[in-house]
């Protein structure tokens, strides 16, 4: 277990306040200036050699990102811009880092700012985080006030301004380019890539989005060192990370720990074990509703990084772990998962936009008993027909998490819907037709 | 892509409040020269707050207008997001979150209170017209579940019998305190917390 000293997030229950003067307390802010004289490159550099991973979602090397932002400043003004769209389902981290360590994340922005040459910078808030958001102002307010950003932001001569954009329940904001169309006044529909952000991102200027998480960390690790952050978890998945653990446990929290952690301790020692007991589990989702499920036997022994979720075709994602058990119907809890997404498509592409639909009214069909067996196949084809048939990661994330239920529950699915296709004696319906729609044109012949 | 009802009975004018005049001006300070389009999610939000929680068209179109962009610019953006109204909500506007996180842990359970003392359908205001309820996606509360959001606060590990009386005091035009209603202190583990004890007990 990781001990107290290693861990970032000293306020992440609120026992010493989240007030500056608190904040101070704790280190936040100590030698900003020292840390900004370095320079830009040995910033870059030194978030490089920690191996800091975006702690968002896809897991992409924060260091690597600053560096391609061009060094330097053009005909265009460069932005910064935290993705603060926290939506997730199982993920409740950054609510906690907004509004109980807020001076880490503006601590982090001067710094992030100051590495990728940018004098602006925008928090897209999920909208629903009015309170959190109301904290976050007064954070920035008290640092404006005591000059640590400003004009001259904490003696370092950069100036700095930072601006909150609240969002207004959008989940595919949380998409970094559906983000800055967000920012500039348009639904949140995201962008073809490439161009990247980087190059052409707010207003078709260079900028760089990073995560609430990402950003807060960062000052901590440029006071102790990339080598201490380096050599916390395990290789490529250094350092520690807020996992949110919820559903079927006895003591669910947000819990900061180090990466490569075994999940059973996680849910064992800081959730108070699955309810029931662990013989009790029946599935967990590892990193927010996007992550394909991990079985029970997988959880047994899996670590909580990158790299090993991957290998059991999953993903950290948020680390948002959601635990059921096996008072839950597993496929109903998943057809909720698709309704979400089927609720959150932004609509720009079809095969998600029909594709997530498609999944959920199976999926509902599929808890009930009522689908055919002939539609496992199918539910699994249009999963495939979304991924990777879109602009951007919401196919994948809407068509994941079903082919993990198919992955390790398909025996469950078709015991509950054995029965043969409605339409039997017409097997040459066209590709990709959705049967039920078909029962109201029989009904019609058959009067 | 969420479902959205334009209200039918829809006022003639809008306008802003000399306050909010003044909170939209500095809103649109906070974009760069010519960026001003930026701000129309921000103004949304002020003229649903002057108008009793909802939006008009009317607002919509004076919005363009002190933005200088077109009417249907105003309008994409107001039915894209789903937390703008665009029909009349109640004073009290309940939010359950009824996402998997929140559902296995007894969402519907709530739902169902709802139901019984508000109203048999979402968005349908109460008898006594203060209060109006819906099925959100996740708020991003999880460890909390089940919970809900009412107005601005969020109510957290709820269960039935207190969620009752908080819809009960509601409808009484009371409001109830927000928070967790286990009386845990925000994200810590219940029992047998493990982490930052000195900070604890500091």
């Amino acid at each position: 277990m990781l001990e107290d000293k290693d861990r970032i997030f000293k306020n992440l229950y609120n026992d010493l306040g989240a007030d500056l003067e608190s904040a101070k307390k704790r280190g936040d802010w100590s030698n900003t200036k020292e840390i900004c004289s370095k320079g830009q490159d040995w910033i870059i550099e030194e978030v490089k050699k920690s191996e800091l991973r975006g702690r968002g979602g896809a897991g992409f090397p924060t260091g690597l990102k600053w560096s391609f932002a061009p060094k330097k400043v053009g005909t265009k003004p460069h932005y910064l811009v935290i993705n603060a769209d926290e939506s997730e389902p199982g993920t409740c981290k950054d609510r906690d880092i907004l509004r109980f360590e807020p001076h880490k994340l503006i601590e982090g922005c001067l710094i992030a700012s100051y590495a990728v040459n940018a004098h602006k910078c925008y928090i897209y808030l999920r909208g629903e985080y009015y309170n959190e958001g109301a904290k976050l102002q007064s954070a920035i307010d008290e640092a404006y006030k005591a000059n640590l950003i400003g004009k001259n932001s904490s003696g370092t001569g950069w100036e700095l301004d930072i601006y909150i954009h609240y969002g207004a329940g959008a989940y595919i904001c949380g998409e970094e380019t559906a983000l800055l169309e967000s920012i500039e006044g348009n639904k949140g529909q995201p962008r073809l890539k490439p161009p990247f952000p980087a190059l052409v991102g707010l207003y078709g200027c260079p900028t760089i989005i990073n995560n609430v998480e990402t950003i807060a960390v960062v000052p901590t690790i440029l006071r102790k060192g990339s080598n201490w952050f380096a050599s916390l978890g395990k290789p490529k998945n250094t350092g520690t990370k807020i996992f949110c653990i919820s559903g079927n446990v006895n003591s669910p929290c947000n819990v900061e720990e180090e990466m490569g952690i075994k999940l059973k301790d996680l849910i064992e020692k800081h959730a108070g074990g699955v309810v029931g007991g662990w013989d009790n589990l029946q599935a967990v989702i590892p990193g927010g509703s996007s992550m394909p499920m991990l079985s029970k036997e997988i959880s047994e022994n899996i670590t909580m990084d990158f790299d090993s979720l991957v290998e059991n075709k999953s993903g950290l994602g948020t680390a948002g772990v959601i635990v059921i058990n096996k008072d839950q119907d597993i496929i109903k809890c998943m057809a909720r998962i698709a309704r979400f997404y089927k609720h959150e498509s932004c609509g720009q592409c079809t095969p998600c936009r029909e594709g997530s639909g498609w999944m959920w009214r199976i999926l509902e069909r599929m808890a009930k008993g009522e689908a055919s067996k002939d539609e496992v196949n199918m539910l699994s084809d249009v999963t495939k027909q979304i991924e990777g048939h879109t602009i951007c990661a919401f196919g994948e994330g809407s068509a994941w998490p079903v082919q993990g239920l198919l992955r390790h529950f398909k025996k469950e699915i078709i015991e509950r819907n054995n029965f043969d296709p409605l339409v039997k004696d017409n097997k040459n319906i066209p590709y990709l037709i959705d049967q039920h729609m078909l029962e109201e044109d029989i009904k019609n012949v058959k009067g | 892509m969420s479902l959205k009802k334009v209200s039918k009975e829809q006022p003639d004018k809008f306008k802003f409040s000399d306050e909010n005049l003044d909170l939209a001006k500095k809103v649109v300070s906070n974009y760069p020269t010519g960026k001003k389009k930026s701000a129309v999610m921000a103004l949304l939000y002020l003229a649903q707050k002057q108008n009793n929680n909802w939006i008009p068209l009317a607002a919509m179109k004076y919005i363009a207008k002190y933005l200088e962009i077109s009417y249907i610019n105003v309008y994409e953006v107001a039915t894209f997001y789903s937390m703008y109204n665009l029909a009349p909500v109640g004073k009290y506007f309940i939010q359950i979150c009824t996402t998997t996180p929140c559902m296995i842990r007894g969402a519907y359970k709530l739902v169902d209170v709802c139901k019984k003392n508000i109203s048999e359908k979402e968005n349908e205001l109460s008898g006594n017209k203060n209060c109006s309820w819906t099925e959100v996606e996740c708020l991003g509360a999880c460890i909390s579940a089940p919970m809900a959001q009412i107005n601005d606060d969020y109510y957290e590990d709820l269960n039935t019998k207190q969620f009752e009386s908080i819809v009960k005091d509601i409808l009484k035009d009371k409001k109830p305190k927000a928070g967790s209603y286990r009386g845990r202190v925000n994200s810590e583990p219940e029992k047998n917390r493990q982490t930052l004890l000195e900070n604890k007990n500091a």
